[in-house]
């Protein structure tokens, strides 16, 4: 697994906003180029969904700054103010203008940025499939997932079985293509999947099954997702987030 | 660009999905076959076009599948852009925040739906899901009053996308309230809503499309309840 670049301790220490330029030399009151572009995200260190919005940020090379918010501790007002209807991460702010739902998002910045790299393809039949499969990995992963490490027993034994049939499934779609965007390149479904790579081990562990051993096709995806930069430098270390779901499980009295 | 190839909706005629994409072929005058499945027993098409969810609707455009309501109608929009009015907003924004409420319906209100209609084994789970479509419905008041800005629709002047996503479920609603005896969309709770069901309903694209027959629905239901409990054994 890629080792990413920030750990929860650097978050707070303002350098994860990005700029458009490297070089930031001049004497007027200008702020960096994020000004430019009026993006801020709100959003949690570890939230896959998050993830997503980072990826095609970066995928995108577009500047904006990063909000953290502690979601254990509480949310914010600016949270809560943005996104009074779910009160959820993460939440794209455009000027003032809020956009929530990480697919949504996505979407959005294909549309207000069509200068930039968009992860949707032009055919409106492969947007089609595109958003097909993002609905499908929006359904079945996380709630799938967590299934496997809130529970135990019969009902354990059960999430474990459809995660396999999950993988299966995005794995005949995966073919014998490099991402999912297939002649598109690096695409919305391999964005919207990418932030669980960082999971599957947790639900390995948690699962008792291996990826690769399930659908090998995906365990190599994820070796190229994981090697992608905009990837790379979204996700935390699988360890991280074994870490945090043992947190989840403390917090909500889980055994 | 105008899309090559014939339309055929694989669908059942009470789905809330069917509904709203039949709602926007017909906002668009484009003609399609419509094939009503059953689905008791799912048409050797229907399964091997949908594998993944084995569900309605279905659209299949020049013999290709298109799956998913929602990824069906903004395939039709992209498809036909230039055909009749679109249902989606230009303005990348506005497309945002349609979305998202198209999102909080099938959702909250969809989920309740399924509840309070295929999968409650008691009365008060039944209860509880009215409740929670009821608090949704609440939400939709605001969002409508937001989106509309004083026009008909939440697309404004026209039915757009949200229109579309919660106008399928109205014959359902129909349905639901001879059930429990209040409607779902109550005058006095949700005033906008209200009158916003009866244009939708009126609406040119809405005829024949979308059922007003509560006991037609009623009898549909103890058929597909039958089913499933068939299936089950």
């Amino acid at each position: 697994m890629p080792t990413p670049i920030l750990t929860p301790s650097s978050l707070h220490s303002g350098r994860h906003t990005t700029t458009l330029s490297q070089s930031t030399n001049t004497t007027s009151n200008q702020k960096p180029t994020m000004a430019s572009t009026g993006l801020v995200l709100l959003d949690f260190w570890v939230s896959p969904f998050g993830q997503r919005v980072r990826i095609a940020l970066a995928e995108k090379n577009l500047a904006y700054e990063y909000v953290e918010e502690d979601l254990l501790a509480g949310k914010s007002d600016r949270l809560l103010q943005s996104n009074p209807v779910h009160k959820k991460i993460p939440v794209l702010l455009h000027g003032d203008k809020p956009v929530n739902e990480s697919l949504i998002i996505v979407q959005y910045l294909d549309e207000a940025f069509p200068e930039t790299p968009s992860l949707l393809p032009s055919d409106p039949y492969a947007r089609a499939q595109a958003r097909f499969w993002a609905d499908y990995v929006d359904k079945k992963v996380y709630d799938c997932g967590s299934r496997l490490w809130k529970l135990k027993g019969e009902p354990q034994q059960q999430a474990r079985a459809e995660m396999a049939e999950i993988l299966k499934t995005l794995e005949a779609e995966l073919g014998e293509k490099e991402f999912f965007g297939g002649d598109h390149g690096f695409g919305f479904v391999d964005a919207a999947l990418a932030p669980f790579t960082a999971w599957f081990p947790s639900y390995e562990r948690y699962g008792e099954f291996k990826v690769a051993e399930v659908a090998p096709g995906i365990a190599a995806w994820t070796k190229r997702v994981g090697e992608r930069g905009s990837v790379a430098k979204s996700l935390y270390a699988p360890d991280k987030v074994y870490d945090f779901i043992g947190v989840l499980k403390k917090k909500y009295g889980i055994e | 660009m105008a899309g090559s190839g014939e339309l055929k909706l694989l669908g059942v005629w009470t789905s809330p999905y069917v509904i709203r994409v039949r709602v926007v072929l017909n906002l668009k005058s484009l003609p399609y076959e419509y094939v009503e499945e059953n689905l008791g027993s799912k048409s050797a098409l229907l399964l091997g076009s949908n594998p993944v969810h084995k569900s309605v609707p279905v659209l299949l455009h020049g013999g290709r599948p298109v799956n998913e309501s929602q990824v069906i109608v903004q395939y039709i929009d992209e498809v036909w852009a230039g055909t009749g009015p679109s249902v989606l907003p230009a303005d990348p924004y506005e497309r945002a925040v349609a979305r998202f409420w198209a999102a909080y319906v099938d959702d909250k209100v969809g989920s309740a739906w399924q509840v309070m209609l295929f999968t409650c084994k008691t009365e008060e789970e039944r209860a509880e899901a009215v409740s929670r479509a009821l608090a949704a419905l609440e939400t939709l008041e605001g969002a409508l009053a937001e989106c509309s800005k004083g026009k008909p629709f939440f697309g404004g002047d026209g039915i757009g996308f949200v229109d579309v996503v919660l106008g399928g479920y109205l014959g359902w609603f129909g349905a639901v309230d001879k059930m429990i005896g209040r409607r779902l969309i109550d005058p006095a709770r949700t005033p906008l809503l209200a009158k916003w069901e009866e244009r939708f309903r009126a609406a040119e694209p809405a005829k024949g499309v979308v059922p007003d027959d509560a006991d037609k629905m009623l009898d549909f239901l103890r058929t597909l309840l039958a089913w499933n409990a068939s299936k089950s054994k």
